[in-house]
């Protein structure tokens, strides 16, 4: 994390007006936003804040209902039950004055593959009734600058590699000043350099003022660019704050290796802990782990006492809550997709 | 991608302002008539008169008055009636596929390719969206329409003689007036095609699937023209989209007679309503999620 400070958006943002919206206004806002698919329920009545001016990272695994959830906001699908406000108005009811301050890349770009670039802006632009035929050569070239594809606008589409196309959609997104940007999973496709690019590009944008609401699977994505967040699992939020908020919720513990872990829970149970032992393989050493909740017991206590009640230890370590393991904690692991 | 501002920034927008869609109307026209499948299908419509005229040029045989397509025989005396004899060879199943396919594309074509979405995000609006394809579709009906009729004009007047016409009643037209004859009978077949390029755009709100949407409009407008050879259909037959599609033989007569037009015009505005109703009752509810 490079930024100065995860929680609040930088100081210059503060000051400028945020899509017309009070500073610490929601610039999206959901309460019980629900869509079934039959019986299926994509999204299970979830209540997203996101405060303009943010960074909102909307975390979670294929398929927990993040695109379902984004579609809605864009007025693309209708919500089964809930109500949706997206910069301070009601959609999809007064979707004719929102999408125009909004930018949007939903589920990946798409093209027409047999137009090039710049000309697939020019097309997509048209059908803002807002935007203006005379600034439109301008603002379609300096989208495409922006996203660092000057170079290509001549070229058919169908001949952009994915990673191009991705930076066309967000070139896209970016052909008005917007107040809410939304990109869907901006960085697929996209090589590390190219990662870094979407990284800087969204965080220039925060500066201006916009509110970026992005999505993506990808944990260590979010934490870098991202000042708040909401995880979904299996259609529902099962967290939602900023980072530092979401990463308070997960406890310091203490782990130690050793051959001797009976005697290890007797002493960490001793010293007011609750401790637990792991599984361990044939020629691994157990590990005893326990949280270290809010307790300011100091690590070399421990250290101490365990030496003393003569438990060999092998490995001694204090973890810090990671966001990681909050995120697997609530979403689970492996390659489950949720039904 | 540089992270400094050099974008240039225009004001921001007022709000006030909301174009017609003239814009995306245009937009729609030069992504239709750019693409290279568009231009195969003109191609393809303007081959017809010419394949027509080269066939009966080559052939020594004279043809008898009445034997062939409808008009054959005046070809080789008047190269003015290349243009007429291609429309009737084509309308019943050529230019029917060509509406086919461009109305069929018109939604699920943008659906299929994802496009919709950014379309409808922009915000084009459902029911704006709707009303350009459907007068694209239409615009391409005149232009091939238009390119049949021309090529059978010029290739007429290049491989035959060309005089005064002499008309179905027997009265003869001068060479002018047939042209504007021509233009009448390319507005009659434009205007036959309008009901079918309603039902294509309804079908295309249906499915994600160009294709499939390309050919179920093609299968209805056969299945119209098979119910209308049926005599136990009769009652159906002047409800049917296409029962007038051969009805412009009556331009070429004196004098003008435009009976057949106007029923013509009015079964395709019947068609264009509900068809368009259906269209939009359908689209502007539907959940995009191609």
């Amino acid at each position: 994390m490079t930024q100065a400070s995860p929680v609040a958006p930088a100081p210059e943002v503060g000051s400028r007006a945020t899509g017309g919206l009070p500073v610490g206004a929601l610039a999206i806002e959901t309460e019980g936003l629900t869509k079934r698919f039959g019986q299926q329920v994509a999204v299970g009545g979830i209540n997203l804040a996101v405060p303009s001016g943010a960074v909102f990272g909307f975390l979670g695994p294929n398929g927990s209902g993040k695109t379902t959830s984004i579609r809605m906001l864009l007025g693309l699908t209708q919500a089964t039950s809930g109500a949706i406000r997206v910069l301070g108005e009601s959609m999809p009811a007064r979707l004719h004055e929102v999408l125009p301050r909004v930018g949007a890349l939903v589920e990946g770009p798409a093209f027409y593959p047999f137009l090039s670039g710049d000309a697939n802006l020019r097309r997509l632009d048209t059908a803002d009734p807002h935007a203006s035929r005379r600034t439109r050569s301008i603002r379609v070239a300096s989208a495409l600058e922006r996203v660092g594809l000057s170079h290509a606008a001549g070229k058919k589409v169908g001949a952009y590699s994915l990673g191009m196309k991705q930076r066309l959609g967000i070139a896209n997104a970016l052909l008005q000043p917007r107040d809410l940007l939304v990109l869907d999973e901006p960085t697929n496709g996209l090589d590390p350099q190219g990662t870094r690019e979407v990284r800087s590009l969204v965080r220039s944008l925060a500066a201006e003022g916009t509110t970026v609401f992005v999505s993506s699977h990808l944990l260590a994505e979010v934490e870098q660019m991202c000042t708040h967040a909401a995880v979904m699992s299996a259609g529902n939020i099962v967290a939602q704050g900023t980072l530092t908020e979401l990463r308070e919720v997960g406890e310091t513990r203490v782990r130690v290796r050793t051959p001797d872990a009976g005697t290890a829970e007797r002493v960490l149970a001793g010293l007011g802990l609750t401790p637990v032992s792991t599984p361990h393989g044939e020629d691994e050493q157990p590990w005893v782990t326990a949280p270290l909740a809010g307790r300011a017991t100091e690590p070399e206590l421990i250290v101490n006492a365990l030496v003393a009640a003569g438990v060999r230890i092998r490995g001694f370590s204090i973890e810090e809550p990671s966001l990681e393991e909050r995120f697997v904690a609530l979403t689970g692991e492996g390659f489950d997709v949720v039904q | 991608m540089s992270s400094s501002d050099l974008a240039v920034k225009p004001a921001r927008r007022t709000g006030a302002r909301r174009g017609l869609g003239l814009d995306l109307l245009g937009s729609e026209l030069s992504v239709l008539f750019r693409r290279r499948r568009t231009w195969a299908m003109l191609v393809a419509v303007a081959l017809i008169p010419i394949l027509l005229a080269v066939a009966v040029r080559l052939s020594s045989d004279a043809l008898a008055p009445g034997e062939g397509p409808p008009f054959l025989d005046r070809v080789t005396q008047n190269g003015l009636f290349t243009g007429f004899t291609a429309m009737v060879v084509a309308i019943p199943l050529f230019l029917p596929l060509t509406i086919g396919v461009v109305a069929g594309d018109t939604i699920a074509g943008e659906a299929g390719q994802g496009t919709l979405r950014y379309l409808l995000v922009a915000p084009a609006g459902r029911v704006r969206l709707l009303l350009v394809k459907y007068i694209g579709a239409a615009a391409f009906s005149l232009v091939a329409t238009l390119t049949l009729m021309l090529a059978g004009i010029l290739i007429g007047v290049a491989l035959f003689p060309v005089g005064p016409v002499t008309l179905l009643s027997g009265d003869v037209i001068s060479v002018p007036e047939s042209l504007l004859r021509s233009l009448l009978v390319a507005s009659y077949v434009t205007v036959s095609l309008l009901g079918l390029s309603a039902i294509g755009l309804f079908i295309s709100t249906l499915t994600d699937v160009p294709v499939g949407a390309m050919a179920a409009t093609i299968v209805v407008s056969v299945v119209a023209q098979i119910l209308d050879v049926l005599p136990q259909l009769s009652w159906l037959h002047p409800w049917l989209f296409s029962h007038y599609w051969l009805g412009f033989a009556e331009l070429l007569s004196q004098p003008l007679d435009f009976t057949s037009f106007g029923a013509n015009a009015l079964v395709q505005a019947a068609y264009i309503a509900v068809f368009g109703a259906l269209a939009y009752s359908r689209f502007a509810t539907k959940d995009i999620l191609s």
